[in-house]
């Protein structure tokens, strides 16, 4: 079963165009790595299919459920890992993700969890504003998948992370997490190695979509040029 | 899938939230509680009396209570819309109708603690009757008042928490939906702020300012969702 079918999809801001004639199937389990210089209309291809962003035409399916009209049917099952870290400065790391955990439904012990996992126990009662970036996000990617989401949608997820958080966060939003996975990424390489599916997208269009295997790095390259 | 989480246990969730950040920041209640306390010092000064009463002090107390809460109001979604707040409870499964709760719920606590500091405050600078006669009946006008100005100063502050120009559109939105609370609580408490006591509040003012609440509490449930979808 696809866990994404989207059919010439387009969203607008006002007069520009954000997004046009996307289409694309993901199957269950499978990654999509999205690449496209600033303004390509990434963000906003994963904030429609967060349900943040209502589509302007096309056809939007998201785990089986048409976008917008059935959103909630979607929402508690996805987890975005975005440009924000969708934390509160002023609460602690585990603050943060205790609320985040009220309104998924979820356990507290899920929290302690995660912060150990991701070696922020010691660091957890800290206001966030105290933190580092790094850490800041090693926060963000635990309230991402907090609630064991079936679709993580990741805006370039390793920013700020050092190799050695990079592997921390593997198991929870890498491959090995076994969860549907949407990511944008500027790095050809390592983005490579994670696809299944590859969207390239300018100026809002799409520009190539292929299976991985029949992508090199050089094509990833000529979208930025 | 439904929302999972009661409506309770996210109301609950979002008003720990919310005083927890503000315990921490004192961004609203020091502010608010300073300006009003400041405001009936420079109207003990700028009226050159020693005390006032009837109208004039429900006048002032109303008047002074309204632009305090425009404070609160201004600053009640700040955090929210500043750090992504809005899309991480948008992504959960829960109810949207419980932040219009817990936000006004929120502001309807910051409004308790301005009048714990600021109505003390009135009684000691400008006021000439006896504060304690005047309590009970005051009390019950404050709350009606206060629950209005929670409901509607939340409404105006999700919407103006959308645009540029926040800072200016939450006040001019606020000020006249809030002008009837404030005669009607200044009617309402004015027998009240009397050298001579009168009975009670009067009945008929009460009955506005609670009908008016419903009323805003009613159209704020029905718009609410409207407000924070894309």
């Amino acid at each position: 079963m696809a866990a994404l079918e989207v059919e010439g999809l387009a969203r607008h801001y006002g007069e520009r165009e954000a997004l046009s004639g996307v289409s694309l199937s993901l199957h269950e389990g499978g990654t999509l790595v999205v690449f496209g210089p600033n303004g390509a209309g990434k963000t906003t291809l994963l904030r429609v299919l967060a349900t943040l962003l209502r589509p302007h035409a096309g056809e939007v399916r998201v785990l089986g459920s048409s976008i917008p009209n059935e959103a909630w049917a979607v929402r508690g099952r996805v987890g975005l890992l975005g440009h924000e870290p969708l934390l509160y400065r002023e609460l602690s790391a585990r603050e943060n993700l205790r609320f985040h955990a009220r309104l998924h439904g979820v356990d507290s012990t899920r929290v302690e969890e995660l912060l150990e996992s991701l070696n922020m126990s010691t660091r957890g009662d800290e206001p966030l504003r105290t933190l580092s970036r790094g850490m800041v996000q090693r926060v963000a990617v635990a309230r991402a998948v907090l609630h064991d989401p079936e679709l993580l949608l990741l805006d370039e997820p390793h920013s700020n992370l050092d190799p050695a958080a990079v592997e921390l966060v593997a198991p929870l939003i890498g491959r090995a997490s076994k969860r549907t996975r949407v990511i944008c990424s500027h790095d050809p390489s390592g983005g490579l190695v994670d696809a299944d599916l590859v969207l390239g997208l300018r100026g809002g269009r799409p520009v190539l979509l292929r299976a991985a295997s029949e992508v090199d790095t050089a094509e990833i390259a000529e979208l930025y040029r | 899938m439904k929302p999972t989480v009661t409506m309770r246990g996210t109301v609950g969730a979002l008003l720990r939230k919310e005083l927890l950040v503000e315990l921490r920041t004192l961004e609203s209640i020091p502010g608010m509680s300073l300006f009003a306390v400041s405001t009936f010092v420079v109207f003990h000064f700028a009226l050159n009396r020693n005390s006032i009463e009837g109208d004039t002090a429900a006048g002032i107390l109303w008047v002074t209570l309204l632009f305090a809460a425009i404070l609160g109001i201004n600053r009640l979604f700040v955090a929210d819309a500043e750090q992504g707040g809005f899309d991480g409870f948008l992504l959960a499964p829960v109810d949207r109708s419980a932040m219009l709760i817990a936000k006004a719920l929120t502001l309807l606590v910051y409004l308790v603690v301005l009048e714990l500091v600021a109505v003390p405050a009135f009684a000691l600078l400008l006021l000439a009757a006896p504060l304690g006669p005047a309590l009970p009946h005051l009390l019950v006008t404050l709350l009606l008042g206060d629950i209005g100005v929670a409901v509607i100063g939340t409404l105006v502050a999700a919407l103006a928490v959308q645009t540029r120009a926040r800072d200016l559109l939450g006040p001019l939105l606020a000020l006249p939906l809030l002008v009837p609370i404030v005669i009607g609580g200044a009617r309402a408490s004015a027998p009240a702020l009397n050298v001579v006591h009168a009975s009670g509040p009067p009945a008929r003012w009460l009955l506005t300012l609670g009908l008016y609440d419903l009323v805003f509490g009613l159209i704020a449930y029905a718009l609410f969702d409207f407000l924070l979808e894309d």
